[in-house]
């Protein structure tokens, strides 16, 4: 007997979260573009208030259209749900702030994204969260770095800039080893590419703004949890599994079991530090969503294009791929990205910052801007922009160098691009 | 709050509430797989509006010590018990699936203790195919997948969760990995081996409440209606738009049912 069948990727893309509006019949997500929600009468509204009932009470706390979102990427990474927030970084930081808070200690890979690695080194650590940094590669030192009071390990699925492809499953094992969740930013690699949940992560978060999105309009994050990790038998985190004086002493695992994480960071979380998603956003970012099973194969067909040509040309000194043999993940990039990996990542060339000046100011149809997954291909130069306030040996440790161009490869005409690319390194070669 | 019931810690939800011996209790019992948290927003509001509510953790589900009981009259005699070591001389019983199976058969063995029954998502017999068992016997991931796409109706496929931002699928698989090797084929065993339904249905002296989903493939609600007509006191109301998770699905409606029902 055939047993019964979930929707594929693409049905959900397209559809999860949402049936057609009761209200209007309209077949499109409608923009509920409201702040609040009429009570029925007193008694509807204490139950709201109380979460006796579900509903939307202020948007600040959930909002349709918000929620169609939400729901849309927990079906597509496999979770129990997720919270739509006003940036990727705004998701990282209802993530922890969710788990944790002074004296508590993170254990991060030394590979992230600028704007997290200053929020885990100088930000997060005034209000009295440390942060170990790692080799994302070096098992030993996740495992070395763990500290009674550590409360998650962290890593970005595919590191930024260098494309260090983290072994999720391996990391994982050592997190629940510790009794610790890890959270991963996904933003990279798209459900499309690789479902963290399935590898062993617990928590995952994405800048909504880059693939998901994809058209570069606006700004937005999503947190999913899995609903795997047990809080109670972790016995690490009392913000989710003892009483909370700030919701009728509610103990959220207790109340909710799997629904325990996503509950605290809702009602204390986007309650109390606001760092929601707009309706109008959630609207654009659905957009984006419903047609990323077509675009992620083409963001990928394009950059193993533009790199076979990188990979000739005499101007070019380094390719960090990880589908390419010489990346020091390939192997793992195989067995966990087997879809491809990404339509990101750097290139060194010859002749330091002068060359790289020279490489960008030529491009015509690369944008240069401080970005990556738009459909439009984007360049930057990480040494003086998205890592600028990390020192020399941060930099070092995250593979950066004065001639280091970080690439997003969009939606155009692949030849267009490596014309562009091609005539730009001529250009650098006479810097 | 934690209980000991047959020597083993037994946890029964009250939302942070001391029992009152003053006010009328309503016992929530889930259904197979599952735990309290699946009666979250019910068991909320009747602790918030003058009733104590013990929604337990059958043993070897969630919270709850022990193995799982092995039939569904010994997991009535283990509900009976916890009432009994809460001090509670009786209750209301609402039971979902499984669990309402256990409130027809804690009515049928304690009429004295029982004051109402709700009984959501109910069939009898409720039987339970090869195929699902098989695999809940070897606690093989279709099991779960059965448990989770069966379990809800077509709609819960792609969601539009009454509960924003969750995934219905999601939450239910999520439970269900966390259940220890074999409860989930215990509990589907005890359903389809339950043959005491009709003496049960012919003992009960209170009212029942039969809250069914229209769109409900794993208990259909022609089986629960059925039931119901051969009941005394025994009202029925169909949910037309849901599966078989009614609190997840039509958490308001099924809300509403109960507390027309109770009287909350």
């Amino acid at each position: 007997m055939a047993g019964p069948k979930y929707p594929g990727f693409d049905t959900l893309a397209l559809h999860a979260g949402q049936s057609p509006d009761p209200a209007t019949g309209a077949r499109a997500v409608p923009v509920y573009q409201t702040t609040s929600y009429v009570f029925r009468d007193t008694e509807h509204a204490a139950s709201l208030f109380n979460m006796e009932r579900a509903g939307h009470v202020y948007s600040r706390i959930s909002n349709p259209t918000v929620a169609v979102l939400e729901e849309r990427m927990a079906a597509l990474e496999g979770g129990v749900g997720a919270i739509a927030t006003a940036s990727g970084q705004a998701a990282l930081h209802l993530a922890i702030a969710t788990l944790m808070g002074a004296g508590s200690h993170v254990v991060a890979s030394g590979s992230l994204y600028g704007g997290s690695h200053n929020l885990l080194a100088y930000t997060l650590k005034r209000f009295g969260i440390e942060t170990t940094f790692v080799s994302p590669r070096d098992r030993a030192a996740w495992k070395n770095a763990i500290r009674p009071n550590t409360r998650l390990l962290f890593g970005e699925t595919l590191g930024n800039p260098g494309l260090d492809v983290l072994d999720i499953p391996a990391v994982a094992g050592i997190a629940h080893e510790a009794r610790l969740p890890l959270l991963v930013d996904s933003t990279f690699t798209t459900p499309w590419l690789m479902k963290p949940f399935e590898l062993g992560a617990d928590l995952v978060y994405h800048s909504a703004t880059k693939f998901l999105g994809g058209h570069g309009v606006a700004i937005g994050g999503v947190l999913v949890d899995s609903g795997r990790f047990d809080w109670e038998a972790s016995g690490k985190f009392e913000t989710l599994t003892a009483p909370y004086a700030g919701f009728h002493d509610m103990d959220f695992e207790e109340e909710s079991g799997t629904r325990a994480f996503l509950l605290r960071a809702r009602r204390e979380g986007l309650r109390d530090f606001g760092a929601c998603m707009a309706p109008m956003v959630a609207f654009q970012l659905l957009q984006g969503i419903e047609t990323l099973h077509l675009r992620m194969p083409r963001h990928v067909e394009n950059t193993r294009k533009v790199i076979g040509f990188l990979k000739g040309h005499p101007q070019v000194e380094s390719i960090a791929y990880p589908e390419l043999p010489e990346h020091p993940d390939h192997e793992l990039c195989r067995r966990l990205l087997p879809k491809g990996a990404g339509a990101v990542f750097s290139f060194s060339m010859k002749g330091g910052r002068p060359a790289g000046k020279a490489f960008i100011e030529a491009l015509r149809v690369f944008s240069h801007l401080a970005n990556v997954g738009d459909a439009k291909s984007l360049v930057i130069h990480p040494a003086t922009t998205t890592h600028y306030r990390m020192s020399d040996e941060d930099l070092k440790k995250a593979g950066i160098t004065a001639g280091t161009v970080r690439l997003s490869i969009g939606l155009e005409e692949a030849g267009d691009l490596i014309d562009d690319l091609d005539r730009a390194l001529k250009a650098a070669s006479r810097a | 709050m934690d209980l000991v019931v047959d020597g083993k810690k037994a946890f029964a939800y009250t939302a942070a509430r001391e029992p009152d011996p003053a006010k009328p209790t309503v016992v929530f019992v889930h259904g197979a797989g599952l735990d309290h948290s699946s009666f979250l927003l019910q068991s909320r509001y009747f602790a918030y509006h003058g009733r104590n509510v013990l929604a337990v953790d059958l043993p070897g589900h969630g919270r709850s010590e022990g193995a799982p009981l092995p039939s569904i009259e010994r997991m009535a005699q283990w509900v009976l018990a916890v009432l009994k070591e809460a001090s509670i001389a009786s209750a209301s019983v609402v039971g979902h699936s499984m669990g309402s199976l256990i409130a027809l058969e804690c009515a049928a063995q304690a009429p004295a203790a029982v004051e109402r029954i709700a009984l959501i998502g109910v069939a009898y017999p409720m039987k339970v195919g090869e195929a699902f068992l098989e695999a809940a016997r070897r606690d093989d991931r279709a099991a779960f997948d059965m448990e989770t796409i069966w379990g809800h109706s077509p709609q819960g496929a792609l969601g539009a969760n009454p509960n924003p931002g969750m995934w219905m699928y999601g939450d239910a698989l999520a439970r269900l990995e966390r259940l220890a090797p074999g409860v989930l084929y215990n509990d589907l065993r005890a359903c389809n081996d339950y043959s005491g339904g009709e003496a049960a249905v012919a003992r009960v002296q209170c009212p029942a409440l039969f809250l069914l989903g229209r769109r409900d493939v794993m208990t259909p609600a022609k089986s629960g209606l059925a039931l119901c007509a051969a009941m005394r006191q025994a009202r029925s109301l169909v949910v037309e738009s849901s599966g078989h998770m009614l609190m997840a699905e039509a958490p308001d409606a099924t809300l509403d049912a109960l507390i027309g029902f109770l009287g909350a």
